[in-house]
């Protein structure tokens, strides 16, 4: 008995190992390419260091302290920048770069953002959304600045 | 009575400004090629006000107040020109091309290709990809071979600049991209090529 249940711990270790080799490349959906001062990525109740080459996944949240920045660019060759003290997630990116079909959404929770958009924006109107606490910004192939002031 | 109509203005005014309220602002700018794009900003599912002008503006409050202006370009460098700075390097894409049957770059390739290739493999964290192609001459399992070859040259010559071999992808499409089409078994040289694509 001992026997068939280290068994089956095998098989279940493969398989996760299997499931994790392959969802590694699918979910990594930008790459950290400029980085100033202090800048850290939380990653399901993580806080990572920003790095130069971090790959970065849906539902991570990055923040920037005290005068800091940060320039990431999406498999979409969208760019994105945030300023000092600023919180952004990446909500939801798909992207088929053979046809550029995609969705693309992040929320900046506070601070400051500058958007160059990429394929998915010019593929679609409105494909590409930019959330603030107050707004919701569809894009529609272009450059543009937001700020979302800091709650209390 | 009067210092009371006084102070009252004075803290209307406080609610209505930017003082208390946490507005969210947004500016719309120029493209890197004059041309400018278009957002639509839209508050509590309301139909979106659209932006297409360079330097238009929206203010949106948290009651989902949209206000509509006009920002000046000295504005957006004071509040926002460390972020713009930190934007990534845009992503480029040049062709090179190569001799007749072989993986050796023409002399006007050759000429273009050390300030590019230098270029690129000075940019911080350049994700590159590098994909091979041929003229019609051949067959076409030859040509697969013969348009990698060119692709893994490039490769090659982008590391021995400095590029991070891990970010350095090389494929060959041989003969099913033509840059000019042709008929099967036709010399071209703007087919003899390798595209460099760089994020």
């Amino acid at each position: 008995m001992p026997h068939r249940a280290q068994r089956w711990v095998i098989h279940l270790v493969t398989l996760l190992l299997m499931l994790g080799v392959v969802a590694v490349p699918a979910t990594e959906v930008a790459t950290i390419k400029v980085l100033r001062g202090t800048v850290s990525v939380e990653r399901n109740g993580q806080i990572l260091p920003g790095k130069l080459g971090l790959a970065l996944e849906v539902a991570d949240q990055v923040v920037t302290g005290v005068d800091s920045a940060i320039g990431i660019t999406f498999q979409d060759n969208s760019l994105l920048s945030l300023g000092p003290n600023s919180r952004l997630t990446v909500d939801r990116f798909q992207f088929n770069s053979t046809t550029h079909e995609g969705a693309f959404e992040t929320s900046l929770k506070q601070g400051k953002l500058a958007v160059i958009s990429g394929k998915i924006a010019k593929h679609r109107e409105d494909a590409m959304k930019v959330r603030t606490p107050a707004s919701i910004i569809g894009v529609r192939g272009t450059e543009f600045v937001v700020e979302a002031a800091a709650r209390r | 009575m009067r210092g009371l109509v006084s102070a009252t203005i004075v803290f209307t005014a406080a609610l209505a400004g930017c003082a208390n309220e946490p507005t969210d602002r947004l500016i719309l700018l120029p493209g890197a090629n004059g041309k400018v794009g278009r957002v639509g900003v839209s508050a509590s599912g309301a139909v979106p006000t659209v932006i297409d002008q360079a330097y238009g503006a929206a203010t949106i409050n948290p009651s989902g107040k949209i206000v509509q202006k006009t920002a000046e370009r000295s504005e957006v460098q004071h509040d926002f020109g460390s972020t713009l700075d930190a934007l990534p390097p845009r992503p480029i894409s040049h062709t090179l091309y190569f001799e007749n049957d072989s993986d050796i770059l023409t002399s006007a390739s050759a000429v273009e290709a050390q300030a590019i290739l230098a270029e690129i493999a000075a940019r911080p964290v350049a994700d590159i990809v590098v994909i091979g192609h041929t003229d019609t001459m051949g067959d076409a399992s030859y040509n697969d071979a013969l348009s990698l070859q060119r692709a893994e040259k490039l490769r090659k010559l982008l590391i021995e600049l400095g590029g991070d071999p891990r970010r350095i992808s090389a494929a060959g499409r041989g003969e099913r991209e033509l840059l000019a089409p042709t008929s099967d078994e036709a010399p071209e040289p703007r087919n003899r090529r390798a595209e460099i694509s760089v994020r």
